[in-house]
């Protein structure tokens, strides 16, 4: 009697607690947690909300679209790859310079969707999804097949992930980056199968050799129209025998092997598993990710529902877990900002930082992703940050661009050219102190306080100097190494 | 500059003697030998970089790939070297250049990922290490204290063989503006979140390191254009410095080589040959290259049969090149069995890993392997 009583008491308190605003510092966090950064006025029209009101809220406002029109060459006629074989030096060097340009503007579009997106949530859930299913422009060599991925990436961000897996093997840019285009059955091409298991789905470890073996046999003949530049089912090309993937047997073809890697509690485990890392803390809870997991994969792994669940859960507000995370490039940059208001006339100098910093949109190291968390940060890319924030709260001469991104843009234009161009651009990036400070609520008993806890995620780590001047007091916050963290 | 002088101390009073052994390091030379490891990044095709052109299994395995008995380079009547690798035939020559075939281990993992990872910490297959080999050896012995920093990592692409705690090693893309920079950071306090403190440790081993490192040297050596150039360029800069760096790792990207194998790999090598044989006459130009040695690694080789987008999948054993002044040349370890595949269609290893490894730390570093490795390893002959 005594334990029901108690438990009941427990429920109540726990209700109450649900019940109340989350407060500045709880939509703070919520909204750096969800898009990236917020400024003083979105975080205060979130404090009142409950857990569940803020959620709710967020995931009301996510898209299936950009907000932004895209640049026009997306629409344009994919260029053959054979085409591109046949040209002679020339025309094939006018042609990398254009892609060169098409994947800079490709990534500009898309920080700014990023910055401006009323659906910074899905945006967000966007990037992670680009990480999970990495595909690199270096490789698939079109900009139109990568735009067209992006959109698929978006449009299921927050969809279904059975949806989204499928159409990701079906996806061109895909099916050129893991090689699985010219894969016919004959020999075929181990690449997609085994980084569909190993990183897609079920994780290292819970599949042999021979489910390989037999998954790449299951794929053969998905492969792309030459022309179009659209997916195309070669059926001269597919192996129609018998394969055994993850003890299951018969004639599969590619479709039905994506349902046994669904049909396996690992995937939802391997999956959630990732989106606790990119959103509650870098070491998720066992016990509550197999039980996300059951529910995730229980509900037809319906994107939504888990992320309510997951940003609802006490972990994700536990203060143990608040500044657990390190911030990416573009949690850095693009949260910049949006918590400072500032609104710059070219995204290209961003797509530069970003990738300065270690994070090329479009481009990952590899197929695993960008490994992100604390190898975010080594003195390379910290001191690459630092100089960053500098630049833009100081205006100073430190933003010199870096030498490191401007090599890969050699082939591109002369260098010298886009140095000035980023230099240009670069300039709307300054941090205005006045109009910012304008924006921040008035009349605040601890205004310091206030500005401290927008800025920053825990308190900072260096001491900050005293006194009125509210821009020193933000340029000590930037600077301090609290705000790598999110 | 205050906040500067005031970081400086604190980063002495971490390292204690660190600045008095600074001062003592520029008058003597640095006591531990340098190791310069070059990464293979995705798994070089070792098949047709030491190529057994004689071998009538390699000509079957390979109708699309295999190189011409006229077209490779001959070391012995058995095996040749790929054409584009042309510029490491003097060092060949000289003896000063080591072949160590069928680089492996047992239970070998066919995922860039996680076989990676295996090289990394020297691990088992089967075992989950943190820490990297590196960092487990300066943990043992650490470098003398007066030395910039353990290891450099040149370029990005994550810490490696460094990664983990109780090494100091930093990573920058070039020296002079990693210098430039180091002014923006602190160095100071500690903290219990493990993230913080992640990034309080790296703005410490900056300052530590800027204090030490310069950058100002002049070479007569040309360095190849191109990205692995520059790292090779920024390498021997790192070499010439005063205050010691006991390991330099660079990387050379893009040997995944799954389709159109042939016109990417030898672009690729060509670079690696450029590149080597640049970092050898710097080296002996600052007279380092007889305290130096350079080995290659990577995840694994690839595939013996090649697939039928004209590329090769992922695969097993691979051959690794060791050169230095001290290296005894020649061909080392085993000759890859072609006509004894494993089930899957890949190569036996003869040597594993971790010898290669002990070798190094053993014969280079005079560091005892097994307190590093985990077990008993014997050394090989290459040094």
């Amino acid at each position: 009697m005594r334990s029901l009583t108690a438990g009941l008491l427990l429920l109540l308190a726990s209700a109450a607690q649900a019940g109340q605003g989350i407060g500045f510092e709880g939509a703070r966090h919520l909204l750096n947690r969800a898009g990236f950064g917020a400024s003083d006025s979105e975080v205060r029209a979130f404090a009142p909300l409950t857990r569940v009101q803020a959620v709710d809220r967020l995931l009301a406002a996510t898209r299936r679209e950009a907000s932004l029109a895209p640049p026009t060459f997306v629409e344009a006629p994919f260029v053959p790859y054979y085409r591109v074989r046949r040209m002679n030096a020339e025309e094939r060097m006018a042609e990398l310079r254009t892609r060169l340009q098409q994947a800079f503007e490709l990534r500009a579009w898309w920080l700014h969707e990023m910055a401006v997106s009323p659906s910074p949530l899905g945006e967000r859930m966007t990037l992670f999804w680009h990480n999970h299913f990495a595909t690199s422009q270096q490789k698939v060599r079109s900009v139109p097949l990568m735009y067209r991925q992006n959109v698929l990436l978006r449009r299921e961000a927050l969809g279904s992930f059975r949806t989204l897996l499928h159409g990701i093997a079906k996806d061109p840019a895909m099916l050129v980056y893991l090689d699985n285009a010219g894969s016919r059955r004959e020999a075929p091409n181990e690449n997609f199968a085994r980084e569909v298991m190993e990183l897609f789905t079920l994780g290292e470890g819970h599949y042999g050799e021979r489910d390989v073996k037999d998954a790449a046999r299951a794929f053969t003949g998905w492969s792309l129209n030459r022309d179009t530049g659209e997916f195309v089912y070669r059926r001269a090309w597919h192996d129609h025998g018998e394969k055994t993937v993850l003890g299951r047997t018969g004639r599969l073809d590619g479709s039905e092997v994506l349902d046994i890697l669904l049909a396996h509690p690992r995937t939802a485990e391997f999956v959630v598993a990732k989106l606790w890392r990119e959103f509650v803390s870098p070491t998720p809870d066992r016990a509550e990710v197999a039980r996300l997991a059951a529910a995730f994969r229980g509900a037809g792994y319906e994107v939504k529902p888990l992320l309510k669940a997951i940003l609802t859960s006490e972990p994700f507000w536990a203060e143990a877990n608040r500044a657990s995370l390190v911030k990416s490039p573009v949690d850095l940059v693009v949260g910049t900002l949006r918590t400072f208001g500032i609104q710059p006339m070219d995204y290209r100098p961003a797509a530069f930082a970003v990738a300065a910093l270690g994070q090329s949109l479009l481009q990952p190291p590899n197929v695993k992703g960008w490994p992100g968390g604390e190898s975010w940060i080594d003195s390379s890319t910290l001191l690459g940050r630092r100089q960053w924030i500098d630049r833009v709260f100081r205006g100073a001469e430190a933003m010199s661009v870096s030498a490191g991104a401007e090599e890969s843009m050699t082939a591109s234009a002369p260098r010298e050219a886009i140095r000035r161009t980023l230099e240009r651009g670069m300039r709307t990036y300054a941090f205005e102190a006045e109009r910012w400070s304008q924006g921040v609520e008035q009349g605040l008993a601890d205004r310091r306080g206030r500005v401290t806890s927008l800025v920053l995620a825990m308190a900072p780590a260096n001491p900050v100097p005293g006194g009125d001047d509210e821009a020193s007091l933000v340029r000590a916050l930037v600077a301090d190494p609290v705000y790598q963290l999110r | 500059m205050r906040a500067s002088r005031r970081a400086f101390l604190a980063a002495c009073s971490v390292l204690p003697f660190a600045g008095s052994a600074a001062l003592a390091s520029v008058a003597t030379a640095p006591a531990r030998k340098l190791l310069i490891l070059v990464e293979l990044k995705g798994g070089n095709d070792g098949l047709s970089t030491v190529v057994p052109y004689a071998d009538p299994s390699y000509a079957r395995l390979r109708p699309r790939l295999a190189l011409d008995r006229d077209q490779v380079i001959k070391l012995t009547p058995d095996v040749g070297l790929h054409p584009s690798l042309e510029k490491l035939v003097p060092i060949w020559e000289s003896k000063r250049l080591a072949i160590v075939q069928g680089v492996g281990y047992p239970d070998p993992n066919l995922s860039h990922f996680r076989s990676i990872e295996i090289w990394d910490t020297a691990s088992k297959s089967d075992e989950y290490l943190e820490a990297g080999w590196l960092t487990r050896a300066f943990t043992h012995s650490p470098s003398p204290a007066g030395f910039a920093a353990d290891g450099v990592v040149v370029g990005s692409g994550g810490m490696g063989p460094l990664a983990g705690r109780g090494a100091r090693a930093i990573a920058l893309a070039n020296p002079e503006q990693f210098l430039r920079n180091a002014r923006l950071a602190r160095g100071e306090g500690e903290s219990r979140n493990a993230a913080l403190a992640h990034i309080l440790r790296v703005e410490r081993d900056v300052l530590v390191s800027a204090q030490r490192l310069h950058a100002q040297k002049t070479f007569a050596t040309a360095f190849p254009a191109g990205a692995f150039g520059n790292g090779v360029a920024t390498t021997a800069q790192l070499a010439a410095n005063a205050a010691g760096i006991a390991v330099i790792r660079l990387t050379l990207d893009g040997f995944d080589t799954h389709a159109y194998q042939q016109a990417r790999q030898q672009n690729l090598l060509r670079q690696l040959g450029e590149g080597l044989s640049a970092l050898r006459e710097a080296l002996v130009e600052i007279g380092r290259w007889d305290s130096t040695v350079v080995a290659t690694y990577a995840e694994f080789g690839r595939r013996a049969r090649e697939n039928h987008t004209g590329g090769t999948d992922h695969g097993t054993a691979n051959v690794h090149l060791v050169m230095g002044g001290k290296v005894r040349g020649g061909l080392h370890g085993a000759a890859p069995a072609l006509d004894r595949l494993d089930g899957e269609g890949n190569l036996a290893f003869a040597v594993d890993f971790r010898a290669y490894y002990a070798t190094l730390l053993e014969r280079h570093w005079q560091v005892r392997a097994r307190d590093v490795l985990g077990g008993q390893f014997a050394p090989l002959d290459f040094i």
